[in-house]
């Protein structure tokens, strides 16, 4: 993509999305919503409680998988854990 | 700074109740613009300055004073947009776009008679299907003009980055385009 191209590309851009005008504020104060949010007990974070990743997951059965196929290498992958 | 704000930035970090409601209606107009600018929808950017003060009132203990609070705030904003912009795209079809934007898009072009209703509503729909983290540093870098010193302080990213993530945008919209068959 040449420089042309991405001006072109800019200019498209910019008719399409409209810059949002300065000064824009909020139509009402946030404030009492914020308030509300304060006064509301947060909830538990969805990383709060153990879960696993597919990437995890994978680990883990490729490690059983290698532990299996090569059990001299248990020595080793203890070693490094 | 002033040492005004000095303290009320040192009782913020405290966990000073009074010096958060200062801080936050200090900056609640310009965080919201920052948001909406990302978000491009003045509801959702409503929702997600809460959002962002409520991290930021989390946070409070790790705040530095001494960095100041506005870049600090602008940061956690755009992560907070980010993080909306993710759930978005897996809570909403790729194809789909919000009634308001359709009816913007429909409208007649206001600079350029040639960029058809088609071209701008697959041009749109095109950038609504930009990874999010391409996505933000091109709706903030290209479509708003944000200086790009600005863009990476708020992503957490080094200039150079936000350079890369707008070119790696624009190449991908412009593939996308010429599937649907538009030559920008």
């Amino acid at each position: 993509m040449n420089v042309q191209d991405e001006d072109r590309l800019k200019k498209l851009l910019q008719q399409v999305l409209p810059p949002i005008k300065a000064d824009a504020g909020p139509e009402r104060d946030l404030w009492p919503a914020m308030q509300r949010r304060l006064n509301t007990r947060p909830a538990a974070p969805a990383s709060a409680g153990f879960r696993w990743a597919w990437f995890d997951g994978a680990l883990a059965v490729g490690l059983v998988g290698l532990a299996a196929l090569f059990p001299a290498s248990i020595p080793v992958l203890l070693y490094y854990l | 700074m002033s040492n005004e704000s000095s303290v009320v930035l040192n009782q913020f970090r405290q966990g000073d109740q009074d010096a958060f409601e200062a801080l936050f209606r200090l900056h609640q107009r310009a965080v919201y613009e920052w948001i909406l600018r990302i978000v491009r929808n003045p509801a959702t950017a409503e929702e997600l300055t809460v959002e962002t003060f409520w991290r930021i009132h989390r946070a409070h203990g790790r705040f530095e004073p001494a960095l100041g609070f506005e870049g600090w705030a602008r940061r956690i904003a755009t992560r907070a947009a980010l993080d909306w912009l993710r759930m978005e795209r897996t809570r909403r079809p790729e194809s789909e776009l919000s009634a308001e934007t359709l009816a913007e898009l429909a409208a007649p072009a206001r600079t350029d008679p040639a960029v058809t209703a088609e071209i701008r509503l697959k041009t749109a729909l095109a950038f609504a299907r930009l990874p999010p983290k391409l996505r933000i540093a091109a709706t903030l870098a290209v479509v708003e003009e944000q200086p790009q010193k600005n863009v990476a302080a708020a992503l957490g990213i080094s200039i150079a980055a936000v350079k890369l993530r707008v070119f790696r945008a624009l190449r991908l919209l412009r593939k996308d385009l010429e599937r649907m068959g538009i030559t920008p």
